[in-house]
């Protein structure tokens, strides 16, 4: 497997540290005017999504990880397995266990195109779209007329996830939501 | 590939604001009746500093082909002009260190270097200090000193002199996170100075740091430290909001003693796997003619327009950083 030098570390890079696969987030070069050089680095564990500083000598050197992102479409799931497909044609399909699946179960649909990572042709992370659109499946009744307020409540989506939503949505409407805050953003 | 990054890194409002300070920084010498003056980027001699290494090219010259060096500082040269009698100097120069790209570092700088006969390392803190008043916008607070060693006490409580090896490596794993274990005394006491130490330097004041173990002297005489008589650098450095902004010398003049730093220099090259750099010998033969005793100074130009102009990267005072070059 390849390896990366320090001053080849830059973000979205998959090295293997402490026996994980990690993404390089952010590299600073450290060096005092006529000292040694050093590398404080951020990286994203990606089998935990911790996100690591750590300190390397310049010219030191980690190895590379054998991590893939691929574009999935979700499937279904058997109550123990999720499954997605490749979204490439080939109708290749990988089982996902709910550890890799984590706070993204909440966020399932199916037909919904996922970013699946693999590590060594394990999945270890599924990510959602940013926006997705779900049912409200459960929520009080509406109060007419109240769009400039700003009040809230809480809302029950088809996939399972609560959202904070404005008082006027009903029960059956469809909503554009923002995965990575889980906010309401409009109606779809 | 995207096709904007042909895109200049600076702002065009920022360039101009850039080329105000110079013309600022050039009239604070002028009054001060420091002569400007414009050295060679290329030279046949390179810097032996262990951590710096210089940028070499191939070159068809009089003497036929043969190799030069990019200059890491316009040091050497301006020593020569010292030793020719040419009184206060200063340049705005190019310097090249390879391996140096980040936030606060470009492959290729701009190095404000100046130096002043007859003036004692006191007299030229104060002078950077005015410069440094001079050009920021903003009052940067009170100037404070310190000393490399009570730094160390006050915040690792360490001495960074006294200490034992092992000591000085504990310590720099536990706070470094690494494995320091097979380094040098330098090595140790730089990573805690830029991890632990630097940051905190200067934030609402002009920090000024003083006595460098004897080790780090680079190009700075010895003397004894008062306290307990342990060998020291006569060298400062001046920190403003955590960044490195000048390095200050009272310059050695013994050609001996510089010949046998070049050869401690390359001795540890050689430990390290570093490509030897033969020492230049016309810097060596211009002490000999005899360097007036003095201090000097060389300033990341580029860093104090960061500060003076409140941006968060070098990169964005030049007009192309070494990506986009």
């Amino acid at each position: 497997m390849a390896s990366y030098s320090t001053n080849e570390f830059k973000g979205g890079l998959k090295v293997m540290l402490d026996g994980d696969p990690c993404a390089i987030v952010e590299n600073e070069f450290v060096k005092p005017g006529k000292g040694q050089a050093f590398n404080r680095v951020k990286l994203r564990n990606l089998m935990t999504g911790r996100v690591w500083e750590r300190t390397f000598k310049s010219g030191e050197s980690l190895e590379a990880a054998d991590v893939l992102e691929l574009e999935m479409e979700y499937l279904y799931t058997d109550g123990e397995m999720w499954y997605f497909m490749l979204n490439d044609g080939s109708f290749e399909q990988y089982p996902v266990e709910k550890r890799a699946l984590g706070d993204t179960e909440k966020w399932l649909k199916e037909q919904v195109v996922y970013t699946v990572t693999l590590w060594n042709d394990n999945v270890i992370n599924v990510t959602p779209p940013n926006f997705i659109e779900l049912e409200v499946v459960e929520t009080d009744p509406g109060v007419k007329g109240d769009t400039a307020q700003g009040g809230s409540k809480p809302a029950t989506l088809s996939s399972g996830a609560v959202a904070r939503v404005p008082l006027f949505i009903n029960e059956g409407e469809v909503l554009k939501i923002d995965t990575r805050t889980g906010e309401y953003v409009g109606r779809a | 590939m995207s096709q904007t990054d042909w895109q200049p890194t600076a702002s065009i409002e920022t360039l101009r604001e850039r080329a105000r300070l110079l013309a600022h920084t050039r009239a604070f010498f002028a009054e001060r009746g420091v002569l400007e003056v414009e050295t060679p980027v290329l030279g046949h001699g390179g810097s032996t500093d262990v951590h710096l290494q210089s940028l070499s090219c191939e070159a068809m010259t009089d003497a036929g082909q043969e190799r030069l060096w990019l200059q890491t500082s316009p040091e050497f040269h301006m020593k020569r002009l010292l030793a020719a009698g040419s009184g206060p100097i200063f340049q705005l120069s190019r310097s090249f260190r390879d391996g140096e790209v980040g936030r606060r570092h470009n492959l290729e700088f701009t190095m404000l270097e100046w130096y002043r006969p007859g003036l004692d390392l006191e007299g030229m803190i104060a002078e950077v200090e005015s410069l440094i008043r001079h050009v920021l916008p903003f009052d940067p607070g009170p100037c404070r000193h310190y000393r490399y060693r009570d730094l160390f006490r006050d915040r690792l409580g360490i001495d960074p002199l006294t200490r034992s090896l092992t000591e000085l490596r504990d310590c720099a794993s536990r706070h470094g996170g690494l494995d320091m274990s097979q380094e040098g005394r330098d090595d140790c006491l730089d990573l805690l100075m830029s991890l632990i130490i630097e940051p905190d330097l200067g934030q609402q004041c002009v920090a000024v740091v003083t006595d460098y173990p004897a080790s780090q002297a680079a190009l700075a005489r010895h003397h004894r430290d008062a306290e307990d008589g342990s060998l020291v650098a006569a060298r400062f450095e001046v920190y403003l909001a955590g960044l490195e902004l000048a390095n200050g010398y009272d310059e050695l003049t013994d050609p001996q003693e510089q010949a046998a730093r070049f050869a401690d220099d390359n001795a540890r090259r050689r430990q390290l796997g570093k490509r030897e750099v033969a020492p230049d010998q016309r810097l060596l033969a211009a002490l000999e003619a005899g360097l007036p005793i003095g201090s000097g100074v060389a300033l990341g130009l580029d860093r104090l327009l960061q500060l003076a102009l409140g941006k968060a990267c070098v990169r964005e005072v030049m007009a192309f950083s070494t990506s986009n070059c």
